[in-house]
């Protein structure tokens, strides 16, 4: 049933095989025989502009779908190019399989041409990582690489192949088994441990649901809502778990954390118990550890047990996929709920939910506007106007994120994609770019920031070239405003290489990629040209240029307790001319 | 105190560089590491003593085992195990002492595995303070050399090994 075929092919085939429509790469000299296998095959390559863009596509795409995105880079500087994205799924856990060239066999360790340790440069950076020295193992190695990538806790596996594999003459037979005896993953969750976590829900007065990336990563949004729903506790999710509950849903409070809100942090502060959903109590969460949620008991769902314990101590620790705990869960506490609260419980559970409104409507997440200049937030009011819970916005890494977090909603899972354990820079762009592939028919936004857009711009050229509809709306402070937000509040306001002068003409800019690209500055043209727009049937740039000096507020100062929150911006500070 | 980790791992190319990663990444310095085939010529064994601070052992240890190439990794540090090194010991020393130095290396159990008018080169295995304790005597006798083979330790528990089954795809 085999025939005989080279390396470049087979791998090829086992793209095929598990499902791949489309992958991102750049070629170069060693994989010059893949690239002429791909010539004629139906799996779409798609040609971004570097290397790390292909890789932040890639994301893009598995974000947007959840399936397994694929890039590709050459030998050398394209592996090394690789690392910044490949980093960044690793942080965000995100199932992405990277391949790329590797000198020819012979040549490996002689300092060859384009000559890089991939394997032992991206050993830190991946789930896993391999070099295919012979072409035997080829076929196999990919299948197990998609196989890690995507079960588990998903992240990044890199396959490293020289260019003779590739060029090696072979049989392809069909894998029918992965045989990785020291690879666990653990899925079902302790029976006993569900018990515990359901008994101790029931008896909560002050529950609060925290859920992350899990939910997303899970496919467990309709089991969160399940939940949440059964509890009847207020949610937050973290910025890696936004759409996980709908932002609309009556149980949402918004974000905790650093720029989370009031109500959120003031919730996790005074909860008696955290019921933590696929987080890993990121410090941008927690603020001072020793302050967080002290109140608070801790059920813990993850599937990765290291996960569990790292940062805070569970009571009840559950290592299973998220998704099919919390359909267990679902289940016990829908029996543990047949004879309803005891009174008293259910009254300090009101005075609970009342005390959430009263946080919420003390210090809400409210728009700012002015009339002379756009403010930032008002800028992605209008982005969730237009959105309506809909729309894919990729954003980029900074305030601006922020402000999106805080203002956009998202009806579902899949829509917000951002980098977030990482905060890489430049990711925004290139990863619409891949959730635009994913979804040809969807509005998806490129929400950047000054800063990030210029890092990016290649990929103009790409996003023109496939003829991808991305909005491109870059929020243009001319600040590098999150570090400038920094030094302005805790350096004194000493503004030390932030600032971002002579930035493009946008319109010629765009013009000059052939499509069409527009500046403005007055907040009553912000709804027409964001409208104008989405109405194009291409690809746009909408440069909003933005009052230069907002801060984004709630903020947590860097090791402060999360219920010590800066609302507002501080007394008027001298400003250096 | 010093932990020792016990990992049994595939016999891959990296396997090595992964798990000496996970500490060197944290910034902990290993202070021994032995590595060798087991009965399975497809795994090996390793024993590494790592200066790791307490409260983070546990999460070193689940670290290590979620690496793919690890089958089991187990922290030895306070569960009851054999724990054992060789050293060899090359003394130079005048006729005189000959006999004496003979007779120290009984005490402590090693062997002569060469003999020459220079000196003798000594094997003695035991565990690490002993060996300390062995080389100080050995130093009094003369001018030495050393090298240690580092910790190799073997748990006294029963703990049952549980491999992951291959798991069957869809005709990949």
């Amino acid at each position: 049933m085999s025939t005989l075929t080279n390396g470049a092919k087979m791998l090829l085939e086992c793209l095929a095989r598990e499902g791949v429509d489309c992958f991102f790469g750049y070629p170069g000299g060693v994989t010059l025989p893949f690239y002429d296998a791909i010539y004629d095959h139906h799996i779409r390559h798609v040609l971004v502009r570097h290397e790390e863009n292909a890789c932040f596509a890639a994301e893009g795409y598995a974000r947007a779908t959840g399936k397994v995105g694929v890039c590709c880079a050459t030998s050398g500087p394209g592996a090394t190019n690789l690392v910044t994205g490949l980093v960044d799924a690793m942080m965000d856990s995100i199932p992405v399989v990277a391949l790329t060239g590797q000198v020819t066999s012979k040549l490996i360790g002689s300092d060859a041409f384009q000559e890089a340790d991939t394997f032992g440069i991206t050993r830190s950076c991946t789930k896993h990582n391999y070099m295919v020295k012979k072409l035997e193992d080829l076929a196999r190695v990919v299948h197990e690489a998609f196989y890690i990538a995507a079960s588990g806790r998903p992240g990044p596996v890199l396959v490293d192949i020289p260019k003779d594999v590739f060029q090696a003459q072979g049989h392809y037979t069909p894998v029918t088994s992965i045989h990785l005896p020291g690879y666990k993953v653990f899925t079902e969750g302790h029976t006993g441990q569900i018990r515990r976590a359901a008994q101790m829900i029931w008896e909560s007065e002050r529950p609060l649901i925290y859920a992350g990336g899990g939910i997303i990563a899970a496919n467990a949004s309709g089991e969160l809502r399940e939940f949440v729903e059964m509890v009847d506790a207020p949610t937050v999710t973290t910025l890696m778990g936004l759409g996980g509950l709908p932002s609309n849903h009556p149980n949402f409070v918004s974000m905790p954390g650093m720029h989370g809100s009031y109500a959120a942090n003031m919730g996790m502060s005074s909860c008696d118990l955290i019921v933590a959903l696929g987080v890993r109590f990121d410090d941008r969460v927690t603020g001072r550890l020793a302050a967080f949620a002290p109140h608070a008991k801790v059920i813990h769902v993850d599937i990765d047990p290291a996960e569990i314990g790292k940062i805070r101590t569970a009571d009840v620790p559950i290592v299973g996929d998220v998704k099919r705990v919390l359909g267990r869960l679902n289940k016990v506490l829908a029996d543990l709920g047949e004879a309803g609260l005891p009174p008293s419980r259910a009254a300090a559970r009101r005075a609970w939910w009342s005390q959430m409104r009263a946080w919420k409507a003390e210090h809400p997440l409210a728009p700012v506007t002015s009339d002379s200049e756009i403010k930032p937030q008002h800028l992605m009011m209008e982005i969730d106007r237009l959105s309506g819970g809909e729309a894919i916005v990729c954003s980029d890494v900074g305030q601006h994120q922020m402000w999106a977090a805080q203002f956009i909603r998202f009806n579902g899972p899949r829509l917000w994609i951002n980098s977030g354990g990482l905060g890489a820079m430049g990711f925004g762009l290139p990863s619409a770019i891949g959730a635009q592939f994913a979804h040809p028919d969807k509005l998806v936004f490129a929400l950047v920031g000054d800063g990030g857009f210029q890092m990016s711009i290649p990929e103009l050229s790409t996003v023109v070239g496939y003829g991808l509809p991305v909005k491109i709306v870059v929020m243009n402070n001319g600040y590098l405003g999150m570090v400038r937000q920094w030094q302005e509040l805790f350096y004194n306001n000493r503004l030390s290489s932030v600032e971002l002068d002579s930035f493009p003409d946008v319109e010629k800019l765009a013009g000059a990629y052939g499509f069409k690209g527009r500046t403005i500055d007055k907040p009553w043209e912000l709804a027409s040209a964001l409208e104008e727009a989405v109405r194009e049937p291409g690809p746009y740039l909408l440069n909003v240029k933005v009052s230069p000096c907002e801060n984004v507020y709630p903020m947590v100062p860097a090791g402060g307790a999360i219920n010590e929150m800066v609302m507002g911006p501080p007394q008027p500070v001298a400003v250096p001319e | 105190m010093l932990q020792i980790i016990s990992l049994l791992v595939e016999n891959k190319p990296g396997a090595l560089m992964r798990i000496t990663g996970l500490l060197s990444q944290r910034g902990y310095n290993i202070e021994s590491l032995t590595v060798a085939r087991t009965l399975d010529p497809e795994l090996s064994c390793m024993t590494i003593v790592v200066d790791v601070d307490a409260t983070l052992r546990q999460q070193v240890i689940k670290q290590m085992n979620k690496l793919v190439n690890v089958l089991q990794a187990v922290d030895l540090t306070e569960a009851p195990a054999v724990r054992r090194e060789m050293v060899l010991v090359r003394v130079r020393t005048v006729q005189e002492s000959r006999t004496a130095v003979l007779k120290e290396a009984e005490i402590f159990a090693a062997r002569v595995v060469d003999s020459s008018v220079e000196g003798f080169a000594l094997e003695a295995t035991g565990d690490p303070e002993k060996l300390d304790e062995f080389i100080d005597v050995m130093r009094s006798y003369g001018e030495i050399e050393t090298t240690r083979s580092g910790v190799v330790a073997v748990s006294l528990e029963g703990k049952k090994l549980k491999l992951q089954p291959p798991v069957l795809t869809e005709a990949r």
